[in-house]
């Protein structure tokens, strides 16, 4: 009994010194906490002074306060997809574990935050632009975006291995990230072609302090949020890797 | 090298002949979907000419992403990617190879029967001539980027969905560059931009997409 432990303990030393998934979750510990302080508070500070405290737009009227979901929820959609695809490329180049993880457990959050975007921009879109939907250059690549984390997703869900599942996935990734500029670009230039209504836009004035300064507390607070998210998920990965090495150690040794 | 690649390609063809309906079946089905159109947005002639160049592009895109699953996967079944693998050879000439072979079999079919699905929703001859042009250059990228996602999925019993799911976000810059070539020659301005574009993504293709399909067999194959 007392060798199968030491025998598992030394197991774990190679399992932290084969990558740094147990330095990450030791950081990560130190800074959950805090993060999560940051996303409530900043989160809370940015929603008072956006519902009550911020005037409502001239043009817009009530209906701009839903920029304060919609715009970092849309900023960070795209920014998941870059923390994703990155860790993809070094995972998949110098096979690190932690890259797996990392890319892993963003893709749904990125999801969620796209079609929270999606959904706030259509709630958005009625009473501004009088449709829930228009087939705008910023709104298809966003909806295509939401298609390739689903694809990834996908992707992980099909494979029982989940070394194949995590290279496989990485390469989805990698040609995901090459093809999206030539996606956004190809978009633009059909919707230039296809150039319906005018639209009225954002870029008038540039946006009013009033309104500017609750965004960006929102945005860092979601952004808070999503590096909490993220740890949160890292470390579930983490434990159940180590859970499954555990198991098979222990049948291997019946 | 060379004479390597021309056997692999002589093989890929033989095969298919052999077998055969594989690749009719490709053309029956795109023939088919191109046919439903008209019965599901009316018989008018102006209207079926207007969108016409986007029905025979995104039938395209859809019987090509439909059978895309088969083109490593007897080879992958029989051991003789294993065997392919072992040998010298690099396993991106291989598909690049086997690419080649699929879109003569399949891609090509499509492009010579493109002046009749012209015909058949009442095209102008001038939008004909860029619809073969387009699909020309457009069939070879959809074939090459769609490997990538066979080659991911060779191993998998579900396999064919996920294809669809993974490619056809990645086909949207063919479809619409091929598409807006069309549109442009219609409306009587130079197409040569939507050409270049076009042609850029078959050269970009060519040089990427067989290293990612090369590096997702290998992952199966282990």
């Amino acid at each position: 009994m007392l060798e199968n432990r030491l025998d598992i303990r030394n197991y774990m030393k190679k399992l932290h010194k084969l990558a740094n998934p147990g330095k990450f979750y030791r950081l990560s510990e130190k800074i959950l906490p805090w993060s999560n302080l940051l996303a409530i508070s900043l989160c809370a500070l940015g929603l008072y002074l956006g519902l009550f405290i911020a005037p409502p737009d001239y043009q817009q009227g009530e209906s701009v306060r839903i920029i304060y979901v919609h715009v970092p929820a849309a900023t960070l959609a795209s920014f998941v997809y870059a923390i994703m695809a990155v860790a993809s490329a070094i995972s998949f180049i110098w096979k690190n574990p932690l890259g797996n993880f990392i890319a892993k457990s963003a893709a749904p959050i990125g999801a969620v935050f796209t079609i929270i975007a999606i959904i706030t921009g259509a709630l958005w879109g009625k009473p501004t632009w009088g449709t829930w939907w228009i087939w705008d250059a910023r709104l298809t690549s966003v909806l295509i975006l939401f298609f390739l984390y689903l694809g990834y997703i996908a992707i992980w869900q099909v494979f029982e291995d989940q070394n194949k599942a995590a290279k496989a996935a990485a390469i989805i990734a990698i040609v995901g990230a090459i093809n999206l500029p030539i996606i956004r670009f190809s978009v633009d230039w059909w919707n230039t072609l296809h150039q319906g209504a005018s639209i009225i836009r954002l870029d008038g004035p540039s946006i009013h302090q009033d309104i500017l300064i609750p965004l960006i507390f929102m945005w860092l607070g979601f952004l808070s949020y999503l590096i909490s998210l993220l740890i949160i998920r890292i470390q579930s990965e983490i434990t159940l890797q180590k859970i499954r090495a555990i198991q098979i150690l222990i049948s291997e040794q019946k | 090298m060379f004479k390597i690649f021309l056997s692999i390609v002589k093989r890929d063809l033989k095969l298919s002949y052999k077998q055969g309906n594989t690749s009719l079946n490709i053309v029956i089905y795109f023939f088919l979907s191109v046919s439903l159109f008209p019965l599901g947005v009316g018989p008018e002639t102006e209207l079926l000419s207007k969108i016409g160049p986007g029905i025979v592009w995104v039938s395209a895109l859809f019987s090509s992403v439909l059978s895309l699953d088969k083109i490593f996967q007897a080879d992958f079944e029989d051991g003789s990617l294993e065997i392919f693998n072992l040998t010298a050879i690099p396993l991106e000439f291989l598909v690049l190879a086997k690419a080649l072979a699929y879109w003569l079999t399949s891609g090509l079919l499509l492009v010579i029967l493109c002046p009749i699905f012209g015909l058949i929703l009442s095209m102008s001859s001038k939008s004909i001539l860029y619809l073969t042009i387009t699909m020309l250059l457009g069939t070879p990228t959809l074939i090459l980027v769609g490997s990538i996602g066979a080659s991911l999925t060779v191993g998998l019993k579900r396999g064919s969905m996920l294809i669809s799911l993974l490619i056809l976000p990645l086909y949207i810059p063919i479809l619409i560059f091929g598409v807006s070539a069309i549109d442009a020659s219609i409306n009587d301005v130079s197409a040569k931009p939507q050409l270049l574009l076009l042609g850029s993504l078959l050269c970009f293709s060519l040089v990427l997409s067989p290293i990612a399909s090369a590096a997702g067999l290998r992952i199966n194959m282990e």
